[in-house]
Formats: structure tokens, C-alpha cells, sequence
């Protein structure tokens, strides 16, 4: 399966230069860009680990992209990784977009776990079947 | 009968003598006064009976929708009543029209208790809409003064936490209702939304009038939705919801059915506009207070907000509910099957979505308004839209909106996933070329067409829907469009 969080998960893998024109557009706007990454792709899973601070002070598209070449050197195949901007004007103060821009070569999903309750409910827990395994190992 | 054009109110003495008076004359008329920043403004299209004085009928608005009765009495001298009378300052003719007028009124923040859409709507619609001396009447717009803002918790979540919380950024959310609203068992409903959800959709939706009925009662729909909801979210590895209507005949029964959703795990509820203001500020509180995202359908709204001479503006609503604590309302579509003038349109999503709007009055803002930072509360956009016109749909709303396809998803000719899917690819493709800095409005079919070549159902999407537009003059639009500038 395809796990479909982030803004285009729906199109094909992003080519370099169209992560570059997104890095772009975000930039334009005035948001700080962060790459991040993890082996628990569960959609609850918030914090991904951070590559380093979000790029404050880099204003160029190139130079997001480089950092994006140094933590796939170190991540790529082993761990999703994310491209966030943080928009920091008063009234959002959060994420303005948020792309895969890297995924493991094989995502084998998730299971629902249902554990039966009295008048018919049933509690729900999603698990990755991944995360059996420890983290650091997971697609190895 | 007293002249017309005497505008000043009438010494003490004779102002309280017993019997009938010109409203004007009582102190309703105040041209000269300047609104307080603590006032609340109300902006009302008054169509004066034949003979009947602009200035008389709109005093006579501001008389009654504030202290005056038909007659005067003794007893506002008992209080500080030159106060509490609402004030009618300005009176415009409307432009192009030959009988109507625009009256602005204002209102000293002591009338209304804080925190409270029905009390505040008590006095500003409460007895004017019957009144005789005029034939017709429409509240246009208020201003709704920060301190008295203040008093309101407004919308329980608001846009960017929302966002937060579904982990969905940088584009505009999919929904969509499920079809056929009535008659579907608790089984084959939850197959729709599972279906709509695993294709890509963020949400599904019950429908207005989709509450306990004999072929579903309500429990069963909540437990089956709630395993199309899971499933659906462990296929996709997305967050995903599902609005359940807690609608219902009483309070008791709306929050046992709102606790119900809440056990099951649901991150969002629904609730009809018909169930009224002091109810909806209660499931408001209820949703704050559980992390509930809160979903308003506007059912009943166009009784009243769509003819232009008469009732009230959609933007008011949008106002109020906002206030009342709402984080979704349905504003409009431009493009699909309901009422919706771009401008108008255009309008309300500013005051739903905007820190500090600013008076327009192409776009039927009269005020700007300080939303003294209450939460963003979401537009969402529904009815007769489908994917093929994703460009203009973002063109006009933009990204901070739920675009809901129920039609346009369930109908489509390879199944509900693959409407569903068809969609989302729509959505994503457009945002792309957005954010590339392309012409998308011009280039939205070849940035369309482009994607059907790889994806199938969005090819069947285009194919199926080609061309159908809802292209029939709006009712509700501006009345004051831009001056062409010599050049």
C-alpha cells in the first residue's frame, strides 16, 4: 500500500525540480522549511524526528535542496521523510504544507485491531506492521 | 402631522406628554451621532411602505428593535433611556433601486447580555422583520464590537488546529454526503463511507436530515460509521472522519448522542442550523470542551437569507455562528447547484476565515471587523460540484475550505473509490500547478487532462461530467459594483 498523509500523496513521486518548485513557493510566502523523517508512518504519529532546526535563514531554493540531499544520504530507504513549512504570522502560527518527499521502497500498511466491547462496540487501534520491529530496523 | 424635515428630538416636557409620536422625534434619529467603539451596528435594507418617511421607518427599526413600544411612556424617564435607545445615524438610498434604503443603526453594548446569539438577535430581529411601516426588510450586516466579540468562545477548534489535529495541510479538505440521504440500513451506509474515505476522501458526511429514523436509527449508524471510518484510515494511513449528526429533538438527546460518538472514538459531529442559537452555543461549549471539531449544515438558512429585499443576509449568519462557536458552516460554491454569487460569496468566507476584515462593499462588507482573534471557523463547500471544475473551485474559494463532492463521488461510473480518488488526483494536480506558479485558472483542463492520461477514474470523472454547469442568475448580489475608470 501507499500511506497517503502530506499535501500530494495522490500524484506520482516528486522529481527534484518539483520539490524545488514547491521549496520555492513555500519560501516566497515567507516559510520556514524543515525536512523530517520516521519508520512509524502511523497517522497519529506526530513527531517525526527533525533533520536538524526548520532553514530560518535559508532563502534559497538550492539550499533547501541540499539539505534535503544530506538527510537523504543518511535516511532514504529506511525512513519516510517529510518537507513541513512553518508559517509563523499571527493567526497561524503552525504548518502551511507538509509533502512526502521520500518512502521506503516497499510500505507494507496497516492492521485494525478490533477488541469487542459490550452493546456492540468495538475499540479500534491501528497498528503499522512495521513497528513490530524496533525502531532503526524496520526497513532494513 | 409634524414636519418631516425637523430632524432634532423634542424638548423633555413635551417629548413624554402621553400619546403617538414620530419615532424620529423620540430620539431613534441621530444623524449628527458618531458611533462608539463599543457600539454593535446593524446595517438594515428598509422598503418604507408607500408615503412613509426613509428616515421614519428606519427610526422606527431603531425603536423597535430597542426600547420604543407604538406609544411613549412614562416610565423611561425612570431610566438612563437616552442610552439604551438604539440610534439611527445614516440613511442612504440604495442604489439602482427606487424604494429601498440602507439604515445604519447603532446599539449601545448594554442591551445585550454577553455570550448570548439569542439574546443579542432577540432585540436586532425580534420584533422589526412584522412591523407595518414597511413593506420589507433585510438585515445586511452588523458590526460586532471586540468587547462584546470577547464574550463569546467562538468556533471549538478553529481551521489551523483542526488541520493540526487531522495532520492535512496545503490544500483544501474532500468530503463528501452520503447518497441517498434517506433509506440506506446502518450496513450499507457504513459501506459508503468506508468506500468514499479509502478512496481519498478526508471526511464523509451524514445529511441534514439524516437523525433516528425507521430504516436507521442512529446507534446503528454510528457504530457501522465507525468502522468504515477505522478501516478506511488503516487502508490509507491517513487520518480520516466522519460527521455524525447528533441532531435531534432535545438537548438530553443531541449530547447522548454526542457522548455516544465521542466513546466511539469520532473526532468530529454534526448539528443542523434548525436547531437553533442557544442550542448550537451549548454544543459548541460541549465540543470545546471534548476536542470535538463541529459541523454545522445551514439547513433551513435560505427561508430567510436568500431573497434580497427581505430577512437577512447569509453573512450575518456567518457572523453569528462564528461567534456562537461553530468550526464548520456551508458558505456557497460559486459553481455548483446553489445560490452563489461570487462576490457575496467571496464575502462570506472572509468573515469566516479572516483576523481583521475590512469593509467592502462589492462584496457586501459594510464594516471592518476586528475578530479579536476567536478562532478561524472552516467554509465548506457543497452542492452539485464535481472534479472537472477543481480549478475554479480553488480559483474562487482557495484552500481553507471543504470541498464536498457527493454526487460528484458517489455517482461516479467506476465506483465511489474511484470518485473518490478521482477528486482527491484533481485537487492534489491543481495545488501543484498553484504552487508551480502557473496560470491554473486558464490552464485547469490541460492541468486536468494531464492527470486523467495516468489516472483512470479521473479521466471516467471528466468524461461523465463534461460541461455540466449550474449557470443561472444569482439572487443575492452586490449592490455596488466598481466605477469603470476612464483610461
Amino acid at each position: 500500500m501507499r500511506i497517503t498523509q502530506g499535501t500530494f500523496s495522490f500524484l506520482p513521486d516528486f522529481t527534484d525540480e518539483q520539490i524545488s518548485a514547491q521549496v520555492q513557493y513555500c519560501l516566497d510566502n515567507g516559510w520556514a522549511l524543515n525536512f523530517e523523517y520516521t519508520d512509524d508512518p502511523h497517522p497519529r504519529n506526530t513527531y517525526w524526528e527533525m533533520w536538524g532546526i526548520p532553514l530560518f535563514d535559508i532563502a534559497d531554493a538550492a539550499g533547501v535542496m541540499m539539505e534535503l540531499a544530506a538527510c537523504r544520504k543518511v535516511h532514504a530507504g529506511t525512513n519516510y521523510i517529510r518537507m513541513t513549512a512553518f508559517d509563523s504570522s499571527h493567526g497561524w502560527e503552525s504548518i502551511r504544507l507538509s509533502m512526502i518527499t521520500d518512502r521506503p521502497a516497499h510500505e507494507p500498511g496497516f492492521m485494525v485491531e478490533r477488541q469487542e466491547q459490550a452493546g456492540r462496540r468495538i475499540a479500534y487501534t491501528t497498528r503499522a506492521y512495521v513497528t513490530t520491529r524496533p525502531a532503526g530496523e524496520r526497513y532494513t | 402631522m409634524n414636519d418631516l424635515t425637523d430632524t432634532k428630538a423634542i424638548p423633555e416636557k413635551s417629548r413624554y406628554s402621553a400619546g403617538v409620536m414620530e419615532y424620529k422625534k423620540m430620539g431613534y434619529w441621530e444623524p449628527d451621532y458618531v458611533p462608539k467603539v463599543t457600539d454593535v451596528i446593524a446595517l438594515f435594507r428598509v422598503t418604507p411602505q408607500e408615503g412613509v418617511d426613509p428616515e421614519e421607518a428606519s427610526a422606527a427599526i431603531a425603536g423597535e428593535s430597542s426600547t420604543a413600544t407604538w406609544t411613549v411612556v412614562w416610565t423611561d424617564r425612570l431610566t438612563a433611556c437616552d442610552k439604551y435607545r438604539a440610534k439611527c445615524y445614516r440613511v442612504d438610498p440604495v442604489p439602482n433601486t427606487t424604494d429601498q434604503y440602507f439604515a445604519w443603526i447603532a446599539y449601545d453594548i448594554d442591551l445585550f447580555e454577553g455570550g448570548s446569539i439569542a439574546n443579542l438577535t432577540a432585540s436586532i430581529i425580534g420584533n422589526v422583520f412584522g412591523f407595518k411601516a414597511v413593506k420589507a426588510l433585510r438585515l445586511e450586516d452588523m458590526h460586532i464590537p471586540v468587547a462584546y466579540l470577547k464574550t463569546f468562545q467562538g468556533p471549538a477548534t478553529g481551521v489551523v488546529v483542526e488541520r493540526e489535529r487531522m495532520d492535512k495541510f496545503g490544500r483544501p479538505l474532500l468530503g463528501a454526503t452520503t447518497k441517498p440521504k434517506l433509506g440506506l440500513s446502518g450496513r450499507n451506509y457504513g459501506r459508503v463511507v468506508y468506500e468514499g474515505l479509502k478512496g481519498g476522501l478526508d471526511f464523509m458526511k451524514d445529511d441534514e436530515n439524516i437523525n433516528s429514523q425507521p430504516f436507521m436509527h442512529w446507534r446503528d449508524r454510528f457504530l457501522y460509521v465507525m468502522e468504515a471510518v477505522n478501516k478506511a484510515q488503516a487502508e490509507t494511513g491517513e487520518v480520516k472522519g466522519h460527521y455524525l449528526n447528533v441532531t435531534a429533538g432535545t438537548m438530553e438527546e443531541m449530547y447522548a448522542r454526542a457522548e455516544f460518538a465521542k466513546e466511539l472514538g469520532s473526532i468530529i459531529i454534526m448539528i443542523d442550523l434548525v436547531i437553533g442559537y442557544t442550542a448550537i452555543q451549548s454544543m459548541a461549549l460541549w465540543a470545546r470542551k471534548n476536542d470535538m471539531i463541529l459541523h454545522l449544515h445551514r439547513a433551513g438558512n435560505s427561508t430567510y437569507s436568500r431573497q434580497k429585499n427581505h430577512g437577512m443576509n447569509f453573512r450575518v449568519i456567518c457572523k453569528w455562528m462564528r461567534m456562537a462557536g461553530v468550526d464548520h458552516i456551508h458558505a456557497g460554491t460559486v459553481v455548483g447547484k446553489l445560490e452563489g454569487d461570487p462576490l457575496m460569496i467571496k464575502g462570506f468566507y472572509d468573515t469566516l476565515l479572516g483576523e481583521n476584515v475590512p469593509a467592502n462593499l462589492q462584496h457586501g462588507l459594510f464594516f471592518d471587523q476586528d475578530w479579536a482573534s476567536l478562532n478561524k471557523c472552516m467554509p465548506v463547500a457543497s452542492g452539485g460540484i464535481h472534479a472537472g471544475q477543481m480549478h475554479q473551485l480553488i480559483h474562487h474559494l482557495g484552500e481553507d475550505v471543504v470541498l464536498q463532492f457527493g454526487g460528484g463521488t458517489i455517482g461516479h461510473p467506476m465506483g465511489i473509490q474511484a470518485g473518490a480518488t478521482a477528486n482527491r488526483v484533481a485537487l492534489e494536480a491543481i495545488i501543484q500547478a498553484r504552487n508551480e506558479g502557473r496560470d491554473y485558472l486558464a490552464e485547469g483542463p490541460e492541468i486536468l487532462a494531464a492527470a486523467a492520461r495516468w489516472c483512470s477514474p479521473l479521466r471516467a470523472a471528466l468524461d461523465t461530467w463534461k460541461g455540466v454547469t449550474f449557470d443561472y442568475a444569482s439572487t443575492d448580489t452586490a449592490d455596488f459594483v466598481p466605477t469603470a475608470t476612464a483610461s
